[in-house]
């Protein structure tokens, strides 16, 4: 049995901080300033359906991002969601406006020991912060082929492909969906971006 | 009235000159001398105005006698060190400022720290003017001006967040042909709160066994990231300041109570750490990018 497809929602963050904060330049800077983006990132979250679904974080109209932002808008709102009383079935993917906003994320994931799926400008998503050789590689697979069915890692890893797999998705990097089929964050982002997701702007 | 005496050259180099005047104990009516002066950083500056704040805590509103030389002072002023001086010292007979030009080739005039707003407006000043600085002068890549931006944003905020007093932020470009044979750039933050030993005492002094004090503070923030809160993810914006400052081949010290600690590049002969310096309070934090060498 297969649950309901998994949809997406599109975050706009410099919009987010352009209608609450500054008509001109989004730049995010001090802490209270990433924690109220963040509070806005949840609220979005929190008018959706109880069912899963990936929220694009996109920061490509955000110039400066800070470490103090960086913590509060990617790394604290993935421990939110990380853990068991997250108000949402929230999975998140990051897109920043280039390297030069992979050093605040990277950091910040460092330091709470997270990983997190993110496009650093190249069009390309990639598994940043903590993860071991066989996550990543795992998390590699999985992102060319979009979505994988029980046992289709079994070639790669053996016995310890599911077992990735569940810790990938555990870890609110990939989505499981009932029938055991483990999904791309970036594919379901990537599918709805032709036409039925919702944006913030 | 005591009379401190600012040397002519007066920069980040002897700064302890200005310090080891200052009793922060004693309250008394101060003049601080500046008509020798013929050269002062952005670290000078805010040290002047910490300490003429100092002062005028303890009970007296200080003095200040300008630099006897126009072009100092026209320089002080498009610093912005006028408007600055103003809330701090009474100025004294024949100082006289220069009216202020429009155009600034000031990368960033002394800028009062008091809130999150003001980290806010520092960012959003220097956007629209260090760029051309830092590309033409420092030859760093067009994308430095972000990084540039973390860096003052993370300074400033440790202000707000810590220091729980008031602070100046300034920068400015220079020529350091003999010094270096290269160009500078240089960041002072300062500001007079509780500084780092008493900002981490409560929740770290206990487990230094006795051996709390300004350096073991330092070194904590500053090598290992301390912070005095709880939740995970703080205390990284020192950490990555460094990292930056290192990977431009920079300088950065911060000088609290009696201590001060620093990353020092081959090109200077600073120590890393030095203690037993006079007490003065709060946190004096000083970056010094050098021109990239192709």
């Amino acid at each position: 049995m297969s649950s309901p497809r998994p949809s997406s929602l599109h975050v706009d963050v410099g919009a987010v901080f352009r209608d609450r904060f500054a008509p001109l330049l989004p730049n995010l800077v001090t802490r209270p300033t990433g924690r109220a983006v963040r509070e806005a990132i949840e609220s979005h979250c929190s008018g959706r359906a109880p069912a899963p679904f990936v929220s694009l974080i996109d920061l490509t109209r955000v110039r400066v991002l800070d470490f103090s932002c960086a913590d509060e808008v990617v790394a604290r709102l993935l421990v939110r969601y990380l853990r068991s009383d997250r108000p949402r079935e929230a999975f998140f993917l990051f897109r920043a406006i280039c390297e030069i906003h992979r050093q605040a994320v990277e950091a910040a994931l460092a330091r709470h020991a997270l990983a997190a799926v993110c496009d650093f400008g190249d069009g390309r998503f990639h598994l940043a912060g903590m993860a071991s050789a066989e996550e990543r590689a795992a998390w590699g697979i999985l992102e060319r082929r979009r979505e994988i069915e029980p046992g289709g890692l079994a070639g790669d890893f053996g016995g310890r492909g599911e077992a990735l797999l569940a810790g990938l998705a555990k870890r609110r990097l990939a989505l499981r969906r009932g029938g055991g089929t483990t999904l791309a964050l970036s594919a379901v982002a990537r599918r709805d971006a032709s036409g039925d997701d919702e944006t913030t702007d | 009235m005591r009379v401190i005496e600012i040397p002519a050259s007066f920069d980040y180099r002897n700064i302890e000159t200005l310090y080891d005047q200052i009793d922060v104990a004693k309250a008394e009516p101060l003049l601080f001398d500046l008509r020798r002066l013929r050269w002062i950083d952005p670290n000078g500056m805010l040290v002047l105005l910490a300490a003429g704040r100092v002062a005028a805590e303890a009970g007296s509103r200080p003095r200040i006698y300008l630099p006897g030389n126009r072009e100092v002072v026209g320089y002080l002023d498009r610093m912005g060190f006028h408007e600055a001086a103003l809330e701090v010292f009474e100025i004294g007979p024949r100082s006289i400022w220069q009216r202020r030009s429009r155009r600034s080739d000031v990368l960033l005039e002394i800028t009062g720290i008091a809130r999150n707003a003001d980290v806010h407006g520092v960012v959003e000043r220097v956007q629209s003017r260090a760029g051309a600085i830092l590309s033409n002068t420092l030859r760093y890549p067009s994308s430095a001006v972000v990084q540039f931006s973390v860096i003052l944003s993370e300074v400033c905020q440790n202000i707000v967040e810590h220091a729980k007093g008031p602070g100046w932020v300034a920068a400015q470009a220079y020529n350091w042909r003999r010094r270096l044979g290269r160009q500078v750039a240089v960041i002072a933050v300062a500001d007079i709160g509780r500084g780092f030993r008493a900002s981490l005492e409560e929740r770290h002094a206990e487990r230094f066994d006795g051996r709390w004090g300004d350096m073991p503070a330092l070194e904590a923030a500053f090598l290992h990231g301390i912070t005095r809160f709880p939740d995970t993810g703080r205390g990284q914006g020192i950490q990555q300041i460094r990292k930056q400052v290192r990977r431009w081949q920079g300088l950065i010290s911060i000088r609290s109570g009696s201590a001060r600690i620093a990353d020092t590049p081959s090109w200077s002969s600073k120590g890393k750490v030095e203690e037993g310096l006079r007490p003065f309070p709060g946190s004096q934090i000083n970056i010094i990018l050098p021109e990239r060498i192709q």
